[in-house]
């Protein structure tokens, strides 16, 4: 047995191949051990991409540790490569000296030529530089499945679970867990239960008897603050937050929705969480999706819709409509490759500059981004809480990395939780000409310029809101020039009134303000590259500075001085530097911008380079 | 029992329907009736005010909210029916009204238009068809006849107009009615039985811009042609019209509906209106008598069926898993994918 502190696999292979599960399945044991990790799923955009091509692989990443870890990691120690396309195209990233465990039965010609090998690489010498593994898994799986009944096509689709059991075996998984789980996923379908639970076992014990590996190994528990931890992704934590903030609010909470990935996950996971009252509505686009969230919001349910960048380009009008009305709702963009279809499930942050002024006339909506898988759940519920309380549409940014990626998450007591008030008016706030009590919409609260919110179905406060631009006050339609002047200021102040309620940004620097070379701004889920980067840096003597930002609009009010105490700024960002121009443009300060739009997230080492790069050139 | 209407337990006339905002459509505006019918239904029939939502998009048909003395959303071209769609599902208690227009409904809305009527989603849509985009000052809509010569029709239009009864039928609306500005009780009877319908309704009602269109309904809605233009729909009678009751609607030997002479044909072969027809076929085939409003045109209530309610159904589906699971226990939610302890 052997103690390693972290490995990173990569579990690849068709697309038909099972990979997410096997991936997601190993995840749940290694959050057992428990070890610290971080994943990172990458599944092409076709449902059914050409069987066994380079554009049908699907992979999953996971970065497990005995210590404290930020990324799903740069590069694998191990890929285990279901067929020819798998290597073909994970070979590049493996670690040097890093194993492969090659599912040798799906190299054949045919493979072969349809990854694009002339030779077979596992017979040549260029993989050399690697420990290769080949292992008939294929062969093994359906001899397994031999006298269960299960026809041999049937059968070798049990092969992701093989490979499960090779793994398990090697990194000391604990196999009960994905025993139980097998016969309760499979209750129903005895044929497929028993499949999968012979090639898990065959898997396993083919490490185990095979005496082809020198030794298992052994990630010994990380140190976690004691609690309770469960695993989740991003799209999950993002679903279960706004079903907090409903309680918190005591708002019931309505969806109106479009699918779209990587978003349709958040419509999946509420359409079934119906037990805490939510309405789920999948409308006939996205402008409907919007659309209907506004009319529930009219109505007084927490209002969502969620969606990704096309739907982002579709919802503009009603959120301007929305932002006019002052009335509370969250968007939720869940951005991918763009533009156009782009490159549906891959990540990228490039929606920042169109959420945050991605409407016509002056139009300001709040911005959040959450930051980790886990975070979102506390995004989800500051989005709300910012939505109520400022009756405003607020945007929630998250990507499909968080959205799919998971990470031990420590569960929030949400009894402690501070409620969400939304304060509702219930008796007329107004006195007419005739001195009948009357309601007027849009008397504000002089500190959050939030306005005065009656519901219908309340009697005597029957009112009219609108797109026209109106009266401060009573909502009657204006055309004043001085009063729409007065409006536009109001609008745009009660979005900036955020600041003053929001956290200052926090600044990690260990040699304190303006102590380090460089300062590195991060937004979303750049966070955990840049963290890691900024580790490493210090870790080899040089002295950077980092600071996260979770609001992109407004910023925090203190932003301008942390970033004043730097000479040099890094914003590094999944797009070509949205958040860089607008720090420029907002404080006039030198920033640059670290940009990659490859529809992946950075690696550390990326963040590094570019932090070593500006202090080296200094 | 006596029939006062009242809101907030005060009897409602005419006059507690109106906003205090100056209407501001142009003089001799059909609007203007419709606006009149609907104030005068609702306080008729003792609909409540503070549970009454009127929701309109962009067009001088659609600033109608602004003048009722209700809830009201005056929203975005074309999305009256998305806004509504989400209000009736989140508030099935509210009585939930869409304004619309015919490019409004029909052009740029075209789409939540047909979905709401196919979810039957509590809300009455009323569509102003004016034949024109009035707001605009005056361009050619998706219901003007070929040949308009509109200011983006200099020409003339060559598009084939929707009907907009013809299209309602075709999205599986459950009702499905047309009236006309020149008949106050029709449009109060029409739009009350709008009303009282489960689901979504939804009603035609053909109204004069006097500004860009002027006229263009007047053989059905002027007085002088009326009796020779205007079918009355009559559930459980004879289609039959003309000043003496002298032309009738039969089905002939080749099956499809014809307009007849009745001594020709004999008053029994006429065809009895029944709106309540399971299949939308006969509905819809009456709906395609008339190619525009210079032929004699079927006017009332075409189907009137019932399906459930797309509310209703919503929250009946939460409250049996409410019932089911119990209520939702966040603890337990968070904990639901599995959890390990660390002490
Ligand atoms: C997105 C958008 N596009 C265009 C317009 C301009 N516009 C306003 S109303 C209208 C047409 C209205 O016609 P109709 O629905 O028939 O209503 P009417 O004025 O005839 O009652 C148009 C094109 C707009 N307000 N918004
Ligand atoms: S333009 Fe036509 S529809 Fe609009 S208010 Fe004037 S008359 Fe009425
Ligand atoms: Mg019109």
């Amino acid at each position: 047995m052997k103690e390693l502190d972290q490995v990173v696999i990569r579990f690849a292979g068709d697309s038909g191949d099972g990979m997410q599960l096997a991936g997601n399945r190993f995840t749940v044991v290694t959050s057992l051990i428990p070890n610290d990790l971080a994943t990172l799923p990458d599944f092409p955009a076709e449902i059914r991409a050409p069987a066994g091509t380079v554009a049908g692989v699907s992979s999953f990443q996971i970065h497990f540790s005995d210590h404290d870890i930020l990324t799903p990691g740069d590069k694998p120690d191990v890929l285990v490569a279901m067929n020819p396309a798998a290597l073909k195209v994970h070979l590049s990233s493996l670690a040097p000296g890093g194993v492969i465990l090659a599912n040798v039965d799906a190299f054949d010609e045919r493979s072969l030529s349809k990854a694009g090998y002339s030779s077979n690489p596992l017979e040549g010498d260029e993989l050399s530089s690697y420990r290769v593994y080949k292992i008939p898994m294929t062969k093994l799986t359906l001899e397994a499945c031999k006298d269960a009944g299960v026809k041999p096509r049937d059968a070798e689709r049990s092969k992701n679970f093989f490979a499960l059991g090779l793994v398990s075996w090697m990194y000391t998984r604990p196999v009960e867990p994905t025993i139980d789980w097998i016969q309760k996923r499979f209750a129903s379908n005895e044929l497929v239960r028993e499949a999968n639970l012979r090639s898990f076992k065959a898997g396993y014990n083919f490490g185990e008897t095979a005496e082809l590996f020198e030794s298992q190994y052994e990630v010994a528990p990380a140190t976690f603050r004691s609690g309770t931890y469960t695993s989740v992704t991003g799209n999950t934590a993002l679903a279960w937050g706004l079903i907090a903030a409903s309680r918190l609010a005591k708002m019931p909470l309505f969806l109106g929705s479009y699918p779209i990935t990587p978003a349709s996950d958040i419509l999946h996971e509420l359409a079934k969480l119906k037990e805490f009252g939510v309405k789920t509505f999948q409308a006939e686009d996205e402008i409907a999706g919007a659309g209907s969230a506004l009319g529930a919001a009219f109505g007084g349910s927490l209002a969502v819709t969620t969606t990704s960048g096309p739907g982002i380009d579709l919802k503009a009008e009603t959120i301007g409509l929305a932002a006019h009305l002052e009335l509370p709702m969250v968007i939720v963009d869940i951005q991918r490759v763009g533009p156009s279809t782009g490159i549906p499930t891959k990540t990228e942050q490039s929606d920042l500059s169109a959420v945050v002024y991605g409407r016509h006339g002056e139009s300001p909506v709040p911005v959040v981004a959450a930051m980790s898988p886990s975070h979102a759940f506390e995004a989800a519920i500051e989005a709300c809480r910012i939505a109520v309380k400022y009756r405003t549409p607020v945007y929630l940014l998250s990507d499909g990395y968080i959205a799919n990626s998971s990470e031990p998450w420590t569960l929030p007591d949400v009894s402690r939780i501070e409620p969400i008030d939304p304060n509702f008016l219930e008796e007329p706030n107004h006195v007419d000409d005739e001195g009948k009590p009357s309601y007027w919409p849009y008397i504000r609260d002089p500190e959050t310029f939030a306005r005065q919110w009656a519901l219908p179905g309340t009697p005597g406060m029957e009112h009219r809101v609108g797109g026209l631009e109106h009266q401060d006050g009573s909502g009657s339609v204006s055309y004043d020039p001085l009063n729409h002047e007065k409006m536009v200021q109001l609008r745009q102040a009660k979005v900036e009134a955020i600041a003053k309620a929001i956290p200052p940004v926090g600044l990690n620097d260990p040699d304190g303000p303006g102590g380090a070379d460089v300062l590195l701004v991060s937004w979303g889920s750049t966070y955990s590259a840049v963290m890691a980067g900024v580790k490493r840096v210090r870790a080899r003597g040089m002295k950077a500075a980092m600071a996260h930002l979770m609001y992109l609009n407004p910023f925090p009010a203190n932003l301008g001085e942390v970033l004043g105490h730097y000479r040099k700024i890094l914003v590094p960002e999944i797009n070509s530097g949205q958040l860089c121009t607008m720090l420029r443009a907002a404080y006039l300060v030198d920033a640059q911008s670290i940009s990659k739009v490859q529809g992946l997230p950075f690696k550390t080492a990326e963040i590094e380079a570019a932090i070593m790069d500006v202090i080296d050139n200094d | 029992m006596t029939d006062v209407a009242t809101t907030n337990g005060k009897a409602t006339s005419r006059k507690d329907w109106a906003s205090d905002q100056e209407v501001r459509w142009c003089p001799g505006c059909g609007d203007f009736t419709i606006l009149a019918a609907m104030q005068t239904m609702l306080a008729d029939i003792g609909a409540r005010r503070e549970s009454t939502v009127f929701v309109s998009g962009i067009g001088c048909s659609s600033r109608f909210p602004y003048y009722m003395n209700t809830y009201g959303i005056h929203s975005i071209h074309g999305r009256a029916p998305a806004l509504a769609s989400g209000l009736a599902i989140a508030r099935p208690d509210l009585d939930i009204w869409v304004i619309t227009g015919d490019g409004d409904a029909l052009s740029i809305g075209g789409n939540h238009f047909i979905h709401a009527m196919r979810r039957n989603i509590n809300m009455n849509i009323v569509l102003f068809n004016n034949q024109i985009y009035g707001l605009t000052k005056g361009q050619y809509s998706p219901t003007s006849e070929v040949g308009s010569v509109t200011k983006s029709t200099p020409y003339g239009s060559i598009d084939t107009p929707f009907n907009p009864v013809s299209l309602a039928l075709g999205a599986e609306a459950t009702y499905v009615a047309r009236t006309h500005d020149m008949d106050r009780n029709h449009m109060m009877e029409v739009l009350k039985r709008a009303h009282e319908h489960k689901g979504t309704s939804f009603v035609e009602i053909y109204q004069n811009c006097n500004v860009y269109n002027d006229g263009v309904f007047s053989d059905i809605t002027g007085k002088d042609r009326r009796a020779d233009y205007l079918i009355p729909l009559v559930h459980g009678q004879a289609i039959r019209y003309g000043q003496n009751g002298e032309y009738g609607v039969a089905r002939g030997d080749d099956g499809h509906l014809h307009l007849v002479r009745v001594e020709e044909v004999g008053e029994d072969a006429l065809l009895i209106h029944d709106e309540s027809l399971e299949n939308p076929s006969q509905a819809f085939e009456l709906s395609r008598l008339a190619r525009g409003p210079h032929e004699p045109t079927p006017i009332g209530i075409f189907r009137s069926v019932e399906r459930p309610e797309y509310g209703y159904e919503v929250a009946r589906q939460v409250a049996e898993v409410e019932g089911k699971k119990g209520i939702g226990d966040i603890a337990a939610l968070l904990q639901s994918s599995g959890t390990w302890t660390v002490n």
